[in-house]
């Protein structure tokens, strides 16, 4: 035991040590500026949430402790029962949780609660990893691709039961992992164009060329450009493509000289034709060459054309109607300032009031006076947007950023399989927090209610991101010691 | 373990990732927080409840230091639109005494931006005005149950006496157009309309201070901002004390009880205006409150227009008032001496042309003239000079020379009294008769009137009694006024230089020894007053309106004169018949501050005239 210990104080990551202590006493300092009342001064009040807020962290602190201290084979050995328990405690939770705001996703103990989303990610990290260092583990194979995808998939689907959607999401984030770990690039670039699709769709829908809508042509125009550049790129066909290309140019061409002239032309049957005729010479060219990429580069025209035309059926149907809400403020479409956009702006108004060099502590009147809501949660990136400006927001960004790439190069010199892939779920789900929540903050992203992590004001969140740094940090502790 | 080198360079993808999605949060932060300045505003607007403090209007003082016009509470009803909550809107409107219609119309108009320029759902923007004490209790009592509405106190005006309307003016709700004129105003603030009031606005009003309160997102008040360091004091408006005699205002006001017209005195070594009395007048607390609007379509609607100020704003023809100036601008230009005769045969005649004079002995000379109003000496005097050839090349030149005498008189332009609405009054120039005329197509007998204060020649009440002072002072006149000091502040420097006429100060003397002629043998004899010695002349003026126009100018004492006077009342008769004896009484009571039982008469006489029956008016 007494050499394990020093070793471990040895070999452990201090740097990222440090970073995680300054990023939760920037918090805790956040939360008592953004709970902050003018009647009550203490920071240390446990009554108030910043008193509360550092109970959290000196736990968080034990915990750490004594994650150090426990072998790091326990972690790898028991991680599918980490998965199994949590995932019962997700099922569990649907049908104890009571509804607080419309989500079931709080499981109350007497005076605690837990909310196990948040440890979700922690034994969903855990399990993804244990499979991929399992011996002969590949994602080429498609039993283990598919295994894979259900470890990820399974916490997606009880967390959505919990109307949780915006913890759900974040599993998607383990995406990126997979992708490190040799999924097809072709993944992240479909996922931006599913991002690029739907946000050109969803915001030019309404806008009217004619008797189609805009959303819809852009769309297409982008998917030629798609189809263009894979032949350029993937399949290397340096010659179709250009065929290809002025075919497109010579199409937009003539359809912008007769709508010039003022001939009416139905643009989206333009769009169809077009697509139509690309398809026969994918075709063509597939029977010439026999060249598999280009089935490739079909299926991708053709995905993209359904995925489109169910744009429509997927935003008005499938979400909710304060979701499509959320998503036309982000898109600038809505203001809505009294009801979904009232929150988004008012976090504007508090993180643009702040200036260059901010309001100073204590001196933010939008945060003080409680206009932005959840400002010691969701959005308590505004308080340091306001009090401290552009310098102290940008240095928060920057902060999150230099911990995300030591945790990148943490993954990248471990020895084994499953401390890389642990690591990596550490990075996507941090990344994922800080993009979705600052986005949200400054109104780049739709409102998704998710922490800003070591930031944001409740036990769980800190701990889960407590849980899931320092168990990465004691496997990374021994990365030397297993062979 | 195997490590496969080619998976392991995806690591640069993802942490490219990583720095655009940072980067783009950066560059957005940056033009949030330091490009874009309209959050700052809104941010202001959002946290900071900045609550005017209206400071105290200016208070106004007689000459003697009795106060005239002072403040009075009123309640005004505010709101702040963005924290309105949904409130029993028909129980507000029993409670302020509105009907539904009504606040509905309130609303909108208060959110037109034509109507209310300066609308912010943000901030305070006045509902109405003007609560009643009873109105205002009540409302106070349920203001909890109308979250976003506020009550804030504001100052009326009272007036002490019921006299000088015309001088004091009022003060009005301001319109669109004083917000768009001077962005001091916010809908609902108040400003001087006619008179005083405005001509002193910028004084009277003081500074609006602004208390800066916190307020939280449910629109509570959270404190003051840091402790009001911020926070701008109201600076009270200056009190004005002015050259007026209220008592002698209030004298003049019961002496011009129905008849039309005005009087104008003036302390001629000063220029400050003693009296300004315009009949008929009104109550100056008819203006003032909730009746304000109704009472102000009355007076408007009046036809006797009691709103129109005539001691500054009628051109009446002068009438013989303005004989004196002839006599000075012939004495100075060398066409008579004190000497010189001219005839009068019961008036000017040449060929077919007479003006018609009345009896007294032929031929006479200035003083004699002046005594006796004689028409045709004047019509001789203006026609030597119009027709001297010798001395003038033409007859337009020898005119421009008399016009310019008169306008160094204080006529044809305004004098620049401290009251808005002056008129200029008329003195015509040689191209003003070129034109009706021809090009020297005129001579002295085609505007022979002018020189008996006829024709084309006008002049108001005021003009007439800046003359009356000018003679007083034997040459020169301080622009009347009505300002005698600002608190804190010296007044304008016009208003304490001299300006002297164009006529050589020694010829003044003979004017007035004519004009103290016809006082003790002459037109003006109703007009003595025993002990003092009075200078003064009549008018009669004919006008198109019916019968002739009564006026009257002089001053007293004739040393050292303490007044100068102007009377005109339309449609009286003869200049002695009214002018003459409102005059001498208005003299009297200023400068003995008691009618002498002998003259008690005369005052009994005026009071219960009424001449308003002879104006034109009546006939329409």
């Amino acid at each position: 035991m007494e050499s394990r210990s020093t070793n471990i104080w040895r070999s452990i990551d201090w740097v990222t040590v440090v970073l995680y202590l300054i990023l939760i006493f920037c918090g805790w300092v956040s939360i008592y500026a953004a709970s902050y009342d003018f009647d009550n001064a203490s920071i240390f009040d446990f009554a108030e949430r910043s008193g509360k807020q550092l109970m959290w962290i000196g736990l968080s602190l034990v915990l750490a402790f004594m994650i150090l201290m426990v072998d790091f084979r326990v972690y790898e050995t028991y991680a599918y029962l980490f998965y199994g328990i949590v995932m019962v405690l997700l099922v569990a939770t649907i049908f104890l949780a009571p509804d607080i705001k419309g989500s079931r996703s709080w499981l109350v103990l007497g005076p605690v609660s837990l909310q196990p989303a948040e440890f979700a990610k922690f034994a969903t990290a855990l399990a993804l990893a244990r499979s991929f260092g399992t011996y002969g583990f590949s994602l080429k194979n498609r039993r283990d691709l598919f295994r894979a995808v259900f470890t990820i998939v399974l916490p997606i689907v009880l967390i959505i039961a919990q109307q949780e959607t915006g913890s759900a999401l974040v599993f998607v984030s383990l995406i990126f992992v997979l992708y490190r770990e040799g999924l097809s690039g072709l993944f992240l670039f479909y996922g931006l164009c599913a991002i690029v699709y739907f946000v050109v769709a969803v915001k030019y829908s309404s806008l009217m060329w004619g008797a189609v809508s805009a959303g819809e042509v852009l769309v297409f125009v982008f998917i030629f450009l798609v189809v263009a550049g894979m032949l350029l790129f993937y399949q290397k066909n340096r010659k179709s493509a250009r065929y290809l290309m002025w075919a497109y140019l010579v199409v937009a061409a003539a359809s912008g000289v007769l709508l010039y002239c003022e001939v009416p032309v139905n643009l989206l049957y333009v769009c169809i034709g077009t697509m139509a005729a690309t398809v026969i010479y994918l075709l063509v060219l597939y029977f010439s060459t026999r060249s598999l990429r280009l089935l490739t580069i079909l299926a991708t025209a053709i995905v993209s054309v359904v995925f489109l035309f169910s744009v429509d059926y997927a935003f008005n149907d499938v979400l909710e109607p304060h979701q499509q809400k959320r998503i036309k403020v982000a898109l600038g479409m809505e203001e809505d300032l009294r009801g979904a956009g009232y929150n988004v702006n008012q976090s504007k108004i508090a993180i643009g009031s702040g200036g260059f060099w901010g309001k100073g502590f204590l001196n933010g009147t939008q945060t003080k006076l409680k206009y932005v809501p959840e400002q010691d949660t969701d959005f308590i990136f505004c308080t340091i947007g306001e009090e401290e400006g552009f310098w102290g927001a940008v240095g928060v960004i920057l902060l999150f950023v230099t911990l995300i790439f030591r945790l990148m190069a943490i993954g990248e010199r471990q020895h084994s399989a499953f401390g890389r892939v642990y690591a990596y779920c550490v990075v996507s789900i941090l990344f994922f927090h800080l993009a979705v929540n600052v986005g949200m903050v400054i109104g780049l992203c739709p409102v998704i209610g998710i922490p800003l992590p070591f930031f944001s004001y409740g036990g769980s969140s800190l701990w889960g991101f407590t849980i899931l740094l320092f168990v990465l940090l004691r496997i990374d502790a021994s990365r030397t010691e297993r062979h | 373990m195997r490590k496969d080198y080619k998976l392991a360079k995806r690591k640069y993808v993802i942490g490219g990732i990583v720095l655009v999605i940072a980067c783009i949060y950066i560059v957005r932060l940056f033009s949030l927080q330091v490009l874009n300045d309209e959050y700052k505003q809104y941010a202001d607007g959002n946290a900071f409840l900045k609550k005017t403090q209206y400071p105290s209007r200016g208070l106004i003082y007689d000459r003697t230091g009795k106060l005239l016009v002072f403040n009075q509470p009123a309640y005004d009803v505010m709101m702040i639109v963005r924290e309105v909550k949904p409130f029993d809107t028909l129980d507000f409107c029993r409670t302020v005494g509105i009907t539904r219609e009504q606040f509905d119309k309130r609303m909108e108009d208060m959110k037109n931006p034509r109507l209310n320029p300066g609308y912010s759902s943000y901030t305070p923007q006045t509902f109405m005005t003007q609560l009643s004490a009873q109105d205002y209790g009540r409302l106070q009592e349920k203001l909890y149950r109308f979250p976003g509405f506020f009550i804030q106190n504001r100052m009326l005006r009272q007036y002490a006496y019921p006299v000088a309307a015309n001088v004091l003016g009022n003060i009005r709700e301001v319109s669109p157009r004083d917000i768009e004129k001077d962005n001091y105003y916010k809908r609902g603030d108040y400003t001087g309309d006619l008179g005083i009031e405005r001509s002193y606005e910028t004084v009277l009003r003081g500074e609006k201070g602004v208390e800066i309160l916190l307020r939280d997102a449910h629109g509570r008040i959270k404190g003051r901002y840091e402790d009001g360091r911020y926070d701008v004091a109201p600076v009270s408006g200056k009190n004005l004390k002015l050259s007026i005699d209220v008592e002698l205002q209030a004298y003049g006001e019961k002496l011009m009880q129905n008849k039309i017209g005005a009087i104008v005195a003036i302390e001629p070594s000063t220029g400050e205006i003693l009296a300004m009395v315009s009949s008929p007048t009104y109550d100056p607390s008819m203006l003032v409150g909730r009746e304000r609007g109704k009472n102000y379509l009355k007076l408007n609607r009046d036809k006797y227009k009691p709103l129109y100020d005539r001691a500054l704003m009628a051109a009446y023809p002068p009438g013989s008032t303005f004989k004196p100036t002839q006599g000075l601008i012939f004495l100075n230009e060398g066409i008579i001496t004190e000497n010189t005769l001219y005839p009068c045969y019961h008036g000017f005649v040449s060929g077919r042309l007479k003006v018609g004079c009345h009896g007294h002995a032929s031929p006479l000379s200035l003083l004699p003239a002046l005594q006796t109003s004689c028409n045709a000496f004047f019509c001789y005097g203006l026609r030597s000079m119009i027709d001297n050839r010798t001395k003038y090349k033409s007859a337009a030149e020898a005119f421009n020379i008399w016009k310019d005498y008169l306008v160094s008189m204080g006529y044809g332009y305004r004098l620049g009294v401290d009251l808005p609405g002056e008129s200029r009054g008329f003195i015509p120039n040689s191209s003003y008769y070129n034109k009706i005329y021809g090009d020297n197509r005129w001579s002295a007998l085609t505007i022979i009137s002018v020189a008996i204060g006829q024709g084309e020649v006008l002049a108001t009440p005021l003009q007439i009694a800046n003359l009356s002072a000018t003679i007083a002072n034997r040459g020169y006149y301080y622009t009347p006024h009505l300002i005698r000091e600002i608190q804190d502040t010296t007044i304008s420097a016009e208003y304490t230089t001299p300006k002297h006429t164009m006529v050589d100060k020694h010829y003044y003397d003979y004017v007035v020894e004519g004009m103290r002629m016809a006082v003790t043998g002459g037109t003006c004899r109703v007009g003595a007053i025993p002990g003092i010695e009075v200078c003064g002349k009549t008018g009669t003026a004919q006008n198109p309106h019916g019968k002739d126009h009564s006026a009257f100018m002089g001053f007293a004492p004739m040393n050292n004169p303490k007044i100068a006077i102007a009377v005109y009342v339309e449609n009286a008769g003869f200049g002695a018949t009214y002018g003459v004896p409102i005059g001498s009484l208005m003299m009297e009571m200023y400068l003995n501050r008691k009618i002498a039982p002998e003259r008690k008469y005369l005052e009994e006489r005026m009071l219960q005239s009424n001449t308003i029956i002879y104006s034109g008016v009546k006939k329409h």
